[in-house]
Protein backbone atom coordinates (compact mmCIF):
# COMPACT_ATOMS: atom_id res chain seq x y z
CA UNK A 1 0.00 0.00 0.00
CA UNK A 2 1.61 3.28 -1.04
CA UNK A 3 0.76 6.90 -0.74
CA UNK A 4 2.63 10.16 -1.14
CA UNK A 5 4.05 10.73 2.35
CA UNK A 6 3.24 14.06 3.97
CA UNK A 7 6.05 16.01 5.57
CA UNK A 8 5.63 16.44 9.32
CA UNK A 9 5.32 19.90 10.88
CA UNK A 10 9.03 20.18 11.62
CA UNK A 11 9.77 19.11 8.07
CA UNK A 12 12.07 16.34 9.19
CA UNK A 13 10.15 13.08 9.52
CA UNK A 14 7.43 11.77 7.25
CA UNK A 15 4.20 10.36 8.65
CA UNK A 16 5.44 6.88 7.77
CA UNK A 17 8.71 7.43 9.63
CA UNK A 18 6.84 8.65 12.70
CA UNK A 19 4.59 5.59 12.53
CA UNK A 20 7.63 3.33 12.33
CA UNK A 21 9.10 4.92 15.46
CA UNK A 22 5.87 4.28 17.38
CA UNK A 23 5.62 0.75 15.98
CA UNK A 24 9.08 -0.09 17.30
CA UNK A 25 7.99 0.95 20.80
CA UNK A 26 4.69 -0.91 20.45
CA UNK A 27 6.46 -4.05 19.31
CA UNK A 28 8.82 -3.97 22.27
CA UNK A 29 5.97 -4.06 24.79
CA UNK A 30 3.34 -6.00 22.82
CA UNK A 31 3.90 -9.32 24.59
CA UNK A 32 3.71 -7.72 28.03
CA UNK A 33 0.60 -5.72 27.10
CA UNK A 34 -0.99 -9.01 26.08
CA UNK A 35 0.22 -11.06 29.03
CA UNK A 36 -0.76 -8.44 31.60
CA UNK A 37 -3.93 -7.40 29.73
CA UNK A 38 -2.80 -3.82 30.22
CA UNK A 39 -3.03 -0.55 28.33
CA UNK A 40 -0.11 -0.04 25.90
CA UNK A 41 0.94 3.12 27.68
CA UNK A 42 4.44 3.21 26.21
CA UNK A 43 3.17 3.04 22.65
CA UNK A 44 0.45 5.63 23.28
CA UNK A 45 3.06 7.91 24.85
CA UNK A 46 5.09 7.45 21.67
CA UNK A 47 2.02 8.32 19.57
CA UNK A 48 1.72 11.49 21.60
CA UNK A 49 5.43 12.27 21.25
CA UNK A 50 5.15 11.82 17.48
CA UNK A 51 2.08 14.10 17.41
CA UNK A 52 0.03 11.32 15.86
CA UNK A 53 -3.07 11.64 18.07
CA UNK A 54 -4.00 15.19 17.11
CA UNK A 55 -2.87 14.74 13.52
CA UNK A 56 -6.31 14.13 12.00
CA UNK A 57 -7.58 17.50 13.21
CA UNK A 58 -7.82 19.95 10.26
CA UNK A 59 -4.91 22.36 9.82
CA UNK A 60 -7.10 25.38 10.52
CA UNK A 61 -7.67 23.99 14.03
CA UNK A 62 -4.03 23.20 14.67
CA UNK A 63 -3.78 19.62 13.42
CA UNK A 64 -2.15 18.19 10.29
CA UNK A 65 -5.35 17.31 8.46
CA UNK A 66 -4.14 13.77 7.77
CA UNK A 67 -6.39 11.98 5.31
CA UNK A 68 -8.07 8.67 6.07
CA UNK A 69 -5.60 7.11 3.61
CA UNK A 70 -2.67 8.45 5.63
CA UNK A 71 -4.26 7.39 8.92
CA UNK A 72 -4.86 3.93 7.46
CA UNK A 73 -1.18 3.62 6.57
CA UNK A 74 -0.25 4.41 10.19
CA UNK A 75 -2.88 1.96 11.44
CA UNK A 76 -1.44 -0.75 9.22
CA UNK A 77 2.13 -0.14 10.40
CA UNK A 78 0.99 -0.22 14.04
CA UNK A 79 -1.13 -3.32 13.39
CA UNK A 80 1.99 -5.22 12.36
CA UNK A 81 3.59 -4.37 15.71
CA UNK A 82 0.84 -4.49 18.38
CA UNK A 83 -2.83 -5.12 17.63
CA UNK A 84 -4.05 -3.37 20.77
CA UNK A 85 -2.04 -0.19 20.16
CA UNK A 86 -3.24 -0.13 16.56
CA UNK A 87 -6.88 -0.58 17.56
CA UNK A 88 -6.59 2.25 20.12
CA UNK A 89 -5.16 4.46 17.33
CA UNK A 90 -7.93 3.47 14.92
CA UNK A 91 -10.77 3.91 17.40
CA UNK A 92 -9.36 7.25 18.56
CA UNK A 93 -9.27 8.76 15.06
CA UNK A 94 -12.69 7.44 14.01
CA UNK A 95 -14.02 9.14 17.13
CA UNK A 96 -11.99 12.34 16.72
CA UNK A 97 -13.11 12.75 13.13
CA UNK A 98 -16.70 12.28 14.32
CA UNK A 99 -16.22 15.50 16.27
CA UNK A 100 -14.21 17.47 13.72
CA UNK A 101 -16.39 16.66 10.72
CA UNK A 102 -19.60 17.64 12.52
CA UNK A 103 -18.56 20.70 14.53
CA UNK A 104 -21.10 22.93 12.83
CA UNK A 105 -20.27 26.41 14.03
CA UNK A 106 -20.15 25.63 17.74
CA UNK A 107 -17.24 27.75 18.97
CA UNK A 108 -16.63 25.87 22.20
CA UNK A 109 -16.37 22.57 20.32
CA UNK A 110 -13.85 24.12 17.93
CA UNK A 111 -11.82 25.36 20.90
CA UNK A 112 -11.87 21.89 22.43
CA UNK A 113 -10.69 20.39 19.14
CA UNK A 114 -7.82 22.89 19.07
CA UNK A 115 -6.83 21.63 22.52
CA UNK A 116 -7.04 18.02 21.33
CA UNK A 117 -4.65 18.89 18.51
CA UNK A 118 -2.28 20.96 20.62
CA UNK A 119 -1.98 18.42 23.43
CA UNK A 120 -2.57 15.20 21.45
CA UNK A 121 -5.46 14.23 23.72
CA UNK A 122 -6.84 10.68 23.54
CA UNK A 123 -10.51 10.19 22.64
CA UNK A 124 -12.58 7.18 23.78
CA UNK A 125 -16.24 6.49 23.09
CA UNK A 126 -19.20 4.81 24.76
CA UNK A 127 -21.67 3.80 22.07
CA UNK A 128 -22.91 0.34 23.05
CA UNK A 129 -25.34 0.03 25.92
CA UNK A 130 -26.54 -2.80 28.14
CA UNK A 131 -29.91 -3.92 26.84
CA UNK A 132 -29.54 -2.81 23.23
CA UNK A 133 -27.82 -6.03 22.19
CA UNK A 134 -24.83 -4.31 20.63
CA UNK A 135 -26.96 -2.24 18.25
CA UNK A 136 -25.45 1.23 18.49
CA UNK A 137 -28.33 2.82 16.57
CA UNK A 138 -30.52 2.78 19.66
CA UNK A 139 -30.05 4.12 23.18
CA UNK A 140 -32.18 3.90 26.24
CA UNK A 141 -30.08 6.34 28.29
CA UNK A 142 -30.93 9.98 27.75
CA UNK A 143 -29.74 13.53 28.28
CA UNK A 144 -31.33 15.18 31.31
CA UNK A 145 -30.71 18.26 33.45
CA UNK A 146 -27.91 17.84 36.00
CA UNK A 147 -28.16 18.75 39.68
CA UNK A 148 -26.46 21.98 38.64
CA UNK A 149 -29.34 23.28 36.52
CA UNK A 150 -27.03 25.04 34.08
CA UNK A 151 -25.55 21.70 32.99
CA UNK A 152 -26.74 18.41 31.56
CA UNK A 153 -26.17 14.83 32.62
CA UNK A 154 -26.29 11.31 31.23
CA UNK A 155 -26.00 7.96 33.00
CA UNK A 156 -25.08 5.06 30.74
CA UNK A 157 -24.63 1.36 31.46
CA UNK A 158 -21.99 0.40 28.92
CA UNK A 159 -20.97 -3.24 28.44
CA UNK A 160 -17.61 -2.11 27.02
CA UNK A 161 -15.78 1.20 26.75
CA UNK A 162 -12.30 0.75 25.29
CA UNK A 163 -9.46 2.47 27.24
CA UNK A 164 -11.98 4.68 29.04
CA UNK A 165 -9.73 5.14 32.08
CA UNK A 166 -6.85 6.38 29.90
CA UNK A 167 -8.77 8.81 27.72
CA UNK A 168 -8.86 12.59 27.98
CA UNK A 169 -12.17 12.85 26.13
CA UNK A 170 -15.07 10.38 26.18
CA UNK A 171 -17.79 10.53 23.54
CA UNK A 172 -21.18 9.26 24.67
CA UNK A 173 -24.24 8.46 22.60
CA UNK A 174 -27.60 8.94 24.27
CA UNK A 175 -31.18 9.79 23.42
CA UNK A 176 -31.75 13.51 22.97
CA UNK A 177 -34.12 13.50 25.98
CA UNK A 178 -36.25 11.27 28.17
CA UNK A 179 -39.28 11.39 25.88
CA UNK A 180 -37.75 10.79 22.48
CA UNK A 181 -37.54 7.64 20.35
CA UNK A 182 -34.65 5.19 20.92
CA UNK A 183 -33.16 6.05 17.54
CA UNK A 184 -33.16 9.80 18.17
CA UNK A 185 -29.61 9.98 19.47
CA UNK A 186 -27.04 12.68 20.02
CA UNK A 187 -23.27 12.53 20.54
CA UNK A 188 -21.91 14.15 23.69
CA UNK A 189 -18.27 15.26 23.98
CA UNK A 190 -17.29 14.92 27.65
CA UNK A 191 -13.88 15.60 29.17
CA UNK A 192 -12.40 13.01 31.52
CA UNK A 193 -12.86 15.19 34.60
CA UNK A 194 -16.56 15.44 33.74
CA UNK A 195 -16.92 11.66 33.62
CA UNK A 196 -17.32 9.20 36.50
CA UNK A 197 -16.64 5.57 35.73
CA UNK A 198 -17.84 2.72 37.93
CA UNK A 199 -16.35 -0.50 36.58
CA UNK A 200 -18.86 -3.32 36.23
CA UNK A 201 -16.86 -5.91 34.31
CA UNK A 202 -13.24 -6.61 33.49
CA UNK A 203 -11.86 -7.16 29.99
CA UNK A 204 -10.14 -10.53 30.19
CA UNK A 205 -10.28 -11.86 26.67
CA UNK A 206 -8.58 -14.16 24.21
CA UNK A 207 -7.01 -11.28 22.33
CA UNK A 208 -6.87 -7.48 21.90
CA UNK A 209 -6.24 -7.57 25.62
CA UNK A 210 -4.58 -4.15 25.71
CA UNK A 211 -7.71 -2.29 24.58
CA UNK A 212 -8.92 -2.45 28.19
CA UNK A 213 -12.55 -2.58 27.12
CA UNK A 214 -13.99 -2.92 30.60
CA UNK A 215 -17.70 -2.44 31.31
CA UNK A 216 -18.82 0.63 33.26
CA UNK A 217 -21.67 2.64 34.56
CA UNK A 218 -20.71 5.99 33.10
CA UNK A 219 -22.02 9.24 34.54
CA UNK A 220 -21.15 12.40 32.67
CA UNK A 221 -22.02 16.01 33.45
CA UNK A 222 -21.49 18.57 30.71
CA UNK A 223 -22.54 21.89 29.21
CA UNK A 224 -25.24 22.01 26.56
CA UNK A 225 -22.79 23.19 23.91
CA UNK A 226 -20.89 19.92 24.22
CA UNK A 227 -23.75 18.07 22.55
CA UNK A 228 -22.90 17.92 18.85
CA UNK A 229 -25.80 19.53 16.94
CA UNK A 230 -26.00 16.95 14.14
CA UNK A 231 -28.09 13.84 14.89
CA UNK A 232 -25.90 10.87 15.83
CA UNK A 233 -27.38 8.85 12.96
CA UNK A 234 -25.84 11.32 10.54
CA UNK A 235 -22.49 11.40 12.36
CA UNK A 236 -22.49 7.61 12.41
CA UNK A 237 -23.23 6.98 8.73
CA UNK A 238 -21.17 9.90 7.38
CA UNK A 239 -18.10 9.55 9.58
CA UNK A 240 -17.94 7.17 12.55
CA UNK A 241 -18.74 3.98 10.64
CA UNK A 242 -16.92 4.55 7.33
CA UNK A 243 -13.77 5.92 8.97
CA UNK A 244 -13.76 3.27 11.71
CA UNK A 245 -14.33 0.42 9.28
CA UNK A 246 -11.48 1.60 7.04
CA UNK A 247 -9.06 2.13 9.95
CA UNK A 248 -9.97 -1.18 11.61
CA UNK A 249 -9.49 -2.93 8.26
CA UNK A 250 -6.07 -1.28 8.00
CA UNK A 251 -5.15 -2.55 11.49
CA UNK A 252 -6.24 -6.05 10.51
CA UNK A 253 -4.25 -5.77 7.28
CA UNK A 254 -1.21 -4.92 9.39
CA UNK A 255 -1.83 -7.94 11.62
CA UNK A 256 -2.22 -10.23 8.60
CA UNK A 257 0.92 -8.75 7.03
CA UNK A 258 2.93 -9.50 10.17
CA UNK A 259 1.73 -13.10 10.17
CA UNK A 260 2.59 -13.49 6.49
CA UNK A 261 6.04 -12.01 7.16
CA UNK A 262 6.58 -14.65 9.84
CA UNK A 263 5.47 -17.38 7.46
CA UNK A 264 7.89 -16.05 4.82
CA UNK A 265 10.82 -16.07 7.27
CA UNK A 266 9.96 -19.61 8.33
CA UNK A 267 9.85 -20.94 4.77
CA UNK A 268 13.06 -19.15 3.78
CA UNK A 269 14.83 -20.54 6.88
CA UNK A 270 13.65 -24.04 5.96
CA UNK A 271 14.92 -23.58 2.41
CA UNK A 272 18.38 -22.54 3.62
CA UNK A 273 18.60 -25.62 5.85
CA UNK A 274 17.99 -27.88 2.87
CA UNK A 275 19.27 -26.12 -0.19
CA UNK A 276 17.96 -27.62 -3.40
CA UNK A 277 14.60 -28.71 -2.05
CA UNK A 278 11.39 -26.72 -1.89
CA UNK A 279 10.04 -26.65 1.68
CA UNK A 280 6.57 -28.13 2.19
CA UNK A 281 5.14 -24.76 3.23
CA UNK A 282 6.25 -22.90 0.09
CA UNK A 283 3.23 -23.52 -2.17
CA UNK A 284 0.86 -22.48 0.65
CA UNK A 285 2.98 -19.37 1.16
CA UNK A 286 2.53 -18.43 -2.49
CA UNK A 287 -1.25 -18.29 -2.28
CA UNK A 288 -1.03 -16.59 1.13
CA UNK A 289 1.01 -13.76 -0.39
CA UNK A 290 -1.41 -13.46 -3.31
CA UNK A 291 -4.38 -13.22 -0.97
CA UNK A 292 -2.61 -10.67 1.22
CA UNK A 293 -2.13 -8.46 -1.85
CA UNK A 294 -5.84 -8.63 -2.59
CA UNK A 295 -6.50 -7.60 1.03
CA UNK A 296 -4.07 -4.66 0.61
CA UNK A 297 -5.93 -3.51 -2.49
CA UNK A 298 -9.29 -3.78 -0.71
CA UNK A 299 -8.15 -1.59 2.15
CA UNK A 300 -6.33 1.06 0.12
CA UNK A 301 -9.24 1.31 -2.31
CA UNK A 302 -11.71 1.72 0.55
CA UNK A 303 -9.55 4.38 2.20
CA UNK A 304 -9.30 6.35 -1.05
CA UNK A 305 -13.04 6.00 -1.47
CA UNK A 306 -13.74 7.57 1.92
CA UNK A 307 -11.31 10.43 1.19
CA UNK A 308 -12.71 11.18 -2.26
CA UNK A 309 -16.42 11.24 -1.39
CA UNK A 310 -18.30 14.05 0.39
CA UNK A 311 -19.44 13.01 3.89
CA UNK A 312 -23.09 13.38 2.89
CA UNK A 313 -22.61 10.82 0.11
CA UNK A 314 -21.20 8.36 2.64
CA UNK A 315 -24.72 8.41 4.13
CA UNK A 316 -26.18 6.94 0.94
CA UNK A 317 -27.46 3.40 1.33
CA UNK A 318 -25.05 1.97 -1.26
CA UNK A 319 -22.08 3.55 0.56
CA UNK A 320 -23.28 2.18 3.90
CA UNK A 321 -23.56 -1.29 2.37
CA UNK A 322 -20.03 -1.00 0.97
CA UNK A 323 -18.49 0.12 4.28
CA UNK A 324 -20.31 -2.62 6.16
CA UNK A 325 -19.14 -5.23 3.67
CA UNK A 326 -15.59 -3.95 4.08
CA UNK A 327 -15.70 -4.66 7.81
CA UNK A 328 -17.11 -8.16 7.33
CA UNK A 329 -14.65 -8.98 4.53
CA UNK A 330 -11.56 -7.58 6.26
CA UNK A 331 -12.33 -9.22 9.62
CA UNK A 332 -12.80 -12.56 7.88
CA UNK A 333 -9.61 -12.04 5.85
CA UNK A 334 -7.39 -11.37 8.86
CA UNK A 335 -8.52 -14.49 10.73
CA UNK A 336 -8.09 -16.60 7.61
CA UNK A 337 -4.66 -15.25 6.69
CA UNK A 338 -3.25 -15.50 10.22
CA UNK A 339 -4.63 -19.05 10.53
CA UNK A 340 -3.02 -20.11 7.27
CA UNK A 341 0.27 -18.53 8.30
CA UNK A 342 0.12 -20.54 11.53
CA UNK A 343 -0.33 -23.77 9.57
CA UNK A 344 2.71 -22.94 7.42
CA UNK A 345 4.89 -22.28 10.47
CA UNK A 346 3.72 -25.50 12.09
CA UNK A 347 4.91 -26.32 15.60
CA UNK A 348 7.35 -23.40 15.62
CA UNK A 349 4.45 -21.00 15.18
CA UNK A 350 2.23 -22.93 17.57
CA UNK A 351 4.81 -22.66 20.36
CA UNK A 352 4.74 -19.40 22.28
CA UNK A 353 8.48 -19.03 22.71
CA UNK A 354 10.07 -19.14 19.29
CA UNK A 355 11.01 -16.52 16.71
CA UNK A 356 8.03 -17.73 14.67
CA UNK A 357 5.39 -17.65 17.41
CA UNK A 358 1.97 -16.62 16.05
CA UNK A 359 -0.19 -17.24 19.13
CA UNK A 360 -0.81 -13.61 20.11
CA UNK A 361 -1.59 -12.56 16.54
CA UNK A 362 -3.87 -15.56 16.11
CA UNK A 363 -5.80 -14.71 19.28
CA UNK A 364 -6.01 -11.03 18.40
CA UNK A 365 -7.23 -11.84 14.89
CA UNK A 366 -10.23 -13.80 16.19
CA UNK A 367 -11.60 -10.61 17.74
CA UNK A 368 -12.04 -8.80 14.44
CA UNK A 369 -15.23 -10.62 13.45
CA UNK A 370 -16.74 -10.12 16.89
CA UNK A 371 -16.28 -6.44 17.61
CA UNK A 372 -19.27 -5.44 16.25
CA UNK A 373 -20.39 -8.95 15.41
CA UNK A 374 -20.36 -9.68 11.68
CA UNK A 375 -23.79 -11.30 11.90
CA UNK A 376 -25.24 -8.02 13.11
CA UNK A 377 -23.62 -6.12 10.24
CA UNK A 378 -24.82 -8.67 7.68
CA UNK A 379 -28.36 -8.40 9.08
CA UNK A 380 -28.24 -4.62 8.63
CA UNK A 381 -26.95 -5.00 5.08
CA UNK A 382 -29.58 -7.65 4.32
CA UNK A 383 -32.19 -4.98 4.99
CA UNK A 384 -30.42 -2.32 2.94
CA UNK A 385 -29.90 -4.47 -0.16
CA UNK A 386 -33.69 -4.73 -0.43
CA UNK A 387 -33.52 -1.14 -1.64
CA UNK A 388 -30.13 -0.49 -3.15
CA UNK A 389 -30.03 -0.66 -6.92
CA UNK A 390 -26.25 -1.12 -7.22
CA UNK A 391 -25.77 1.18 -10.20
CA UNK A 392 -22.61 3.29 -10.31
CA UNK B 1 -57.06 9.11 -2.91
CA UNK B 2 -54.41 11.79 -3.25
CA UNK B 3 -50.70 11.02 -3.38
CA UNK B 4 -50.39 12.45 0.10
CA UNK B 5 -53.04 10.03 1.35
CA UNK B 6 -51.19 7.14 -0.26
CA UNK B 7 -47.96 8.23 1.43
CA UNK B 8 -49.77 8.45 4.76
CA UNK B 9 -51.11 4.94 4.23
CA UNK B 10 -47.60 3.58 3.62
CA UNK B 11 -46.35 5.39 6.71
CA UNK B 12 -49.14 3.97 8.84
CA UNK B 13 -48.41 0.47 7.55
CA UNK B 14 -44.62 0.56 7.93
CA UNK B 15 -43.35 3.73 9.58
CA UNK B 16 -44.02 2.73 13.20
CA UNK B 17 -44.78 6.34 14.01
CA UNK B 18 -46.07 7.09 17.45
CA UNK B 19 -49.25 8.65 16.04
CA UNK B 20 -51.24 8.24 12.83
CA UNK B 21 -49.50 9.74 9.79
CA UNK B 22 -52.40 12.10 9.11
CA UNK B 23 -51.58 13.91 12.38
CA UNK B 24 -47.95 14.48 11.37
CA UNK B 25 -47.20 17.73 9.56
CA UNK B 26 -45.85 17.61 6.01
CA UNK B 27 -42.57 19.14 7.20
CA UNK B 28 -42.26 17.33 10.52
CA UNK B 29 -39.20 15.16 11.06
CA UNK B 30 -40.46 11.60 10.76
CA UNK B 31 -37.45 10.20 12.61
CA UNK B 32 -38.34 12.40 15.57
CA UNK B 33 -41.90 11.09 15.24
CA UNK B 34 -40.67 7.57 15.89
CA UNK B 35 -39.56 6.21 12.51
CA UNK B 36 -36.39 4.16 12.99
CA UNK B 37 -33.79 3.40 10.30
CA UNK B 38 -35.22 -0.12 10.13
CA UNK B 39 -38.75 1.19 9.64
CA UNK B 40 -37.58 3.74 7.06
CA UNK B 41 -36.30 0.92 4.84
CA UNK B 42 -39.76 -0.65 4.94
CA UNK B 43 -41.36 2.72 4.20
CA UNK B 44 -39.07 3.11 1.18
CA UNK B 45 -40.06 -0.35 -0.05
CA UNK B 46 -43.72 0.46 0.58
CA UNK B 47 -43.48 3.68 -1.44
CA UNK B 48 -41.76 1.88 -4.34
CA UNK B 49 -44.53 -0.69 -4.30
CA UNK B 50 -47.38 1.83 -3.93
CA UNK B 51 -46.21 4.20 -6.67
CA UNK B 52 -44.48 1.72 -8.98
CA UNK B 53 -41.21 3.61 -8.84
CA UNK B 54 -37.65 2.71 -7.94
CA UNK B 55 -35.54 5.08 -5.88
CA UNK B 56 -32.07 5.22 -7.48
CA UNK B 57 -29.10 4.95 -5.09
CA UNK B 58 -28.51 8.73 -5.20
CA UNK B 59 -31.90 9.27 -3.58
CA UNK B 60 -31.49 6.58 -0.91
CA UNK B 61 -30.45 9.04 1.78
CA UNK B 62 -31.92 10.00 5.09
CA UNK B 63 -32.85 13.42 3.69
CA UNK B 64 -35.19 11.99 1.06
CA UNK B 65 -37.29 10.19 3.65
CA UNK B 66 -37.11 12.70 6.46
CA UNK B 67 -40.47 14.39 5.88
CA UNK B 68 -43.70 13.63 4.07
CA UNK B 69 -42.97 16.58 1.77
CA UNK B 70 -39.52 15.29 0.80
CA UNK B 71 -40.94 11.83 0.07
CA UNK B 72 -43.75 13.31 -2.02
CA UNK B 73 -41.27 15.38 -4.02
CA UNK B 74 -39.03 12.37 -4.71
CA UNK B 75 -41.97 10.19 -5.74
CA UNK B 76 -43.40 12.92 -7.99
CA UNK B 77 -40.05 13.40 -9.75
CA UNK B 78 -39.73 9.68 -10.36
CA UNK B 79 -43.28 9.29 -11.66
CA UNK B 80 -42.77 12.15 -14.10
CA UNK B 81 -39.60 10.59 -15.48
CA UNK B 82 -41.15 7.14 -15.90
Amino acid sequence: MTFAPAVSPDGVLTVRERADIVAAVAQEFADDVDAASRFPSEAVAALRAQRLLGASVPRELGGEGLTVTELAEVARVLGSACSSTAMVFAMHHGQLLSITRHLGDVASLATLVQRIAADDLLVASATTEVGSGGDVRFSSCFVEPAADAARLRVIKHAPVISYAEYADIVLVTARRGADVAPGDQVLIVAESDEVQLERTSTWNTLGLRGTCSHGYVLTAEFDADRVIPAPYEQISTETMLPVSHVLWAAVWLGMASAAVQTARRFVRAAARRNIGSVPLGAPGLVSLIADLEIFETTVSSAARGVDSVAPADLGRIDAVIRMNNLKVQASTDVAGLVGRALVITGIAGYRTDTEFSLGRLFRDAQGAALMVHNDRILATNAQLVLLSKGTR
Amino acid sequence: MTDLDRIHRVLDAHGKLRASAATVGDDDDLYAAGMTSHASVNVMLGLEDEFGVEFPDELLTKATFCTVRSMAAAVTDLMVSV
